[in-house]
């Protein structure tokens, strides 16, 4: 065991795929002699050669491609998209191609890489270092998304999906790559030491796709969450002082719909968070299928805190965030007369 | 097919073991010169003398001068002597001028890189070193030709007379903010000084340019378009867009990649540049190309000038390397003595854009160590009084801001009711 930031917890990972298994690679913007502009590929270079870690054009659409061919032919390379907000010259490789190669070649071709991109707000970053595009991802037949909310989380998460035969887009959230961050700006910033999470082991192991996790246990209401968010509803829950029963999906796609749905028909009550915007997001789905799943046990409309319909405007960040205080709304809203 | 492929030929293949097929070697990972550590080496870079690139006339088929693509257009030579048919036919008042809108950005991003240092933006981005990539091209093109740039040139709207404390309440997100708080530092935007709003996202402005520029010839103008672009960014399908839609539709509109060596960490090599010269690439799809010291602002002016004629001339667009260095870091958010040698801008052969400049002006016997000081000195107080009436208005985390309310403004011409809910959700 070792205490880990996510930053080191993910190279940790990287490190640990590369020693097992030749045919690991990992590359992009800035990956190589640098490490990553967030030191995510830190020393892999030196350690396993220019050839398994190494720097690419600013061409995401080269990027996504070349991993698509590389995969079909044995390998596997996780790749970086230095920004999610980048990502989007990689569109059609991603969402044409990766997701349908298996299919549309009957299983003759897949495409099994990993694509690493740190997402979210909360650093000042405007419009195209801020945005979270997850949803534009679950919306794709044939790929899997995955945000991890802590270190641990994350090294386990991207082993796996580093070992799954399918695309895996890979969201990190980057306000949480120094310290959990639960959405009061205005406090002192807290470093990952010294929390449980932050003990990660030095080797490998999994955290399985498709599996949530049930970060707090409570009785009065489901938060569902992912993410930065997951320790913005902590706070919100601690400092409204409601039982909320928090879960952080981990993987949006396969989502875990059983520990959904076992705990919505206890609590009755549901709240959805995330960055993103907010129409077509993916609390869009997850309401949908909360309703689908558990309409005879709901007590409240089902909520949702999402960011706005907006770009990400540069001064007004916190009015943009979702931070604890538009969540305690939604949770007394929920909870109605029964707080 | 014929009747069941009967009389087709046995497919082909090699007996296994008949030739032996030589194994692949692996993967060839280009590398800079040096790194940090060792020492800085830009022996790779040729230099042709200034004055000896020859200067085709703008009707000329492209054809017809490929070679300019690999050479280096230079004016200045080594003692501030103008040589060359390049050599523009510029007045010394203008040239002051031009010397002046070089000190002036100079002055700006010194001043605004401290002021975000100091705590009162989230970020800023130098041009050091790269001031005559756009105050030479401000100078050769008329306010009215739009220009696309990337975040490094600033020296347009310092050139186009854009009022510094506008520029800052942009860096400030200030209550003044032109752009109302919505954008990152340095993403400026102006219409009305021929500006054309920043991205972030690189390389997209490229391919708009020319769209811009059809634009222009679509409606009969007598304006065209420039656009810039890193060396780093032409490695994005956008660059390569731009190139074949100029081509084709003869665009009035100049296109410059600004090679400055270097992509945050990653030099020139990573995006192709040691295969062969940016402005190269250009001649594939049949535009004309020319490669141009980047840090000779008379060879900034010249060539250019030349390939706005050219445009307004409906002869098409063109497409330039101005060949730079990036001295400073990326950003503030960057550390280049992790990646390159920390004396790597001290020996940058095509030397300083200032120094060059003020050494011709005084060549000319219209300038002096004095004078020069002076205008320094008169650049770093105007930006210093600028700062301090920006900041009047406030800086990022101050109460003075845009209002909140107008963060739902603009994202479509009339707001739906879906932002109006919003807008109320949120209290204001
Ligand atoms: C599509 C896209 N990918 C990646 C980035 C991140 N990024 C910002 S600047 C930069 C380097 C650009 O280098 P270059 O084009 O040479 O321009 P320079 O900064 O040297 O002026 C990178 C990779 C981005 N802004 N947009
Ligand atoms: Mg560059």
């Amino acid at each position: 065991m070792t205490t880990m930031n996510m930053v080191k917890a993910l190279n940790s990972a990287l490190d640990v795929m590369m020693e097992r298994d030749p045919n690991v690679l990992t590359f992009g913007e800035d990956v190589g002699y640098f490490g990553g502009v967030f030191r995510v590929t830190e020393g892999l270079q030196a350690r396993y050669g220019r050839e398994r870690c190494f720097d690419t054009p600013i061409a995401e659409g080269g990027i996504v491609a070349a991993a698509i061919g590389m995969g079909a032919h044995g390998l596997r390379p996780v790749v970086e998209i230095q920004f999610a907000d980048y990502i989007y010259p990689a569109f059609d490789q991603i969402v044409s191609e990766a997701a349908r190669l298996r299919y549309r070649s009957a299983g003759q071709f897949n495409a099994p890489i990993t694509i690493r991109s740190p997402y979210g707000g909360g650093i000042f970053g405007g419009q195209v270092h801020s945005q979270s595009p997850e949803g534009l991802f679950t919306h794709v037949a044939g790929l899997k998304t995955v945000v991890p909310s802590n270190p641990y989380d994350a090294k386990g998460l991207l082993i796996s999906a580093i070992e799954d035969d399918d695309p895996v887009i890979f969201l990190e959230p980057k306000r949480l790559y120094n310290g959990p961050f639960d959405g009061h700006h205005d406090r002192a910033v807290r470093a990952w030491a010294g929390r449980a999470e932050a003990e990660v082991p030095d080797g490998y192991y999994r955290v399985p796709l498709g599996k949530a996790a049930i970060v707090r246990a409570g009785e009065a209401v489901t938060v569902l969450a992912y993410g930065t968010m997951v320790h913005v509803a902590m706070a919100a829950a601690e400092e409204a002082q409601i039982d909320a029963e928090i879960i952080d999906l981990r993987t949006l796609i396969p989502l875990d719909i059983e520990t959904i749905e076992a705990s919505v028909r206890r609590t009755g009550r549901c709240v959805i968070v995330h960055e993103a915007t907010r129409t077509s997001g993916f609390g869009a789905e997850l309401i949908a299928l909360v309703q689908e799943h558990c309409f005879y046990h709901l007590e409240a409309p089902i909520e949702r805190v999402t960011g706005w319909d907006t770009p990400y405007p540069h001064a007004f960040e916190w009015e943009y965030f979702p931070g604890p205080a538009r969540v305690i709304q939604a949770l007394r809203r929920v909870m109605g007369d029964a707080t | 097919m014929t009747d069941g492929g009967n009389d087709l030929p046995e497919p082909v293949a090699r007996a296994p073991g008949e030739t032996a097929l030589p194994s692949l070697a692996g993967l060839r990972i280009p590398e800079p010169q040096a790194r940090p550590g060792a020492a800085p080496d830009f022996s790779g870079l040729v230099l042709p003398h200034a004055g000896a690139a020859r200067r085709p006339a703008v009707d000329d088929h492209p054809g017809l001068f490929r070679e300019l693509a690999y050479d280096l257009i230079r004016v200045l030579d080594e003692e501030g002597t103008a040589v060359g048919p390049w050599t523009p036919a510029l007045d010394a008042a203008t040239l002051t001028g031009a010397l002046t809108h070089m000190l002036m950005t100079r002055a700006y991003d010194n001043r605004m890189y401290r002021a975000q240092r100091a705590g009162k933006t989230s970020f800023y981005l130098k041009s050091t070193g790269e001031e005559a990539v756009s105050v030479g091209a401000a100078l050769a093109l008329e306010t009215a030709d739009m220009c696309f740039p990337t975040y490094r040139q600033q020296g347009l709207l310092i050139s186009r007379g854009y009022p510094l404390v506008d520029m800052m309440c942009q860096i400030y997100s200030n209550a003044r903010d032109p752009l109302k708080g919505r954008q990152m530092p340095v993403m400026y935007s102006s219409r009305e000084h021929g500006f054309f709003s920043i991205s972030g996202n690189l390389g997209t402005q490229f391919s708009q340019a020319v769209g811009w520029a059809m634009a222009c010839a679509y409606k009969r103008e007598n304006h065209i378009a420039a656009a810039w672009i890193g060396d780093g960014a032409t490695a994005e399908g956008d660059f390569h867009y731009a190139l074949t839609m100029a081509a084709v539709y003869h665009a009035p509109v100049i296109l410059n990649i600004v090679n400055n060596q270097w992509a945050i960490s990653s030099f020139q090599g990573i995006a192709g540049g040691l295969e062969t010269t940016f402005a190269a690439r250009g001649i594939g799809v049949g535009l004309p190309a020319l490669r141009v010291d980047g840090n000779d602002l008379l060879a900034v002016y010249a060539a250019t000038a030349w390939a706005a004629e050219r445009a307004r001339r409906n002869l098409g667009g063109t497409l330039i390397e101005m060949v730079t260095y990036r001295r400073e870091g990326h950003s503030t958010s960057d550390d280049p003595s992790r990646y390159r040698p920390v004396d790597e801008p001290d020996v940058w052969p095509l030397g300083d854009p200032i120094e060059r400049l003020k050494r011709h002006l005084v060549r000319l016997g219209v300038w002096d160590d004095a004078r020069h000081a002076a205008a320094v000195a008169t650049a770093e107080v105007y930006v210093k009084q600028a700062s301090g009436q920006a900041e009047s208005f406030g800086t990022l985390g101050s109460d003075q801001r845009p209002s909140v309310s107008s963060m739902f403004d603009d994202v479509y011409a009339e707001m739906p009711w879906h932002l109006r809910k919003q807008r109320q959700d949120l209290g204001i």
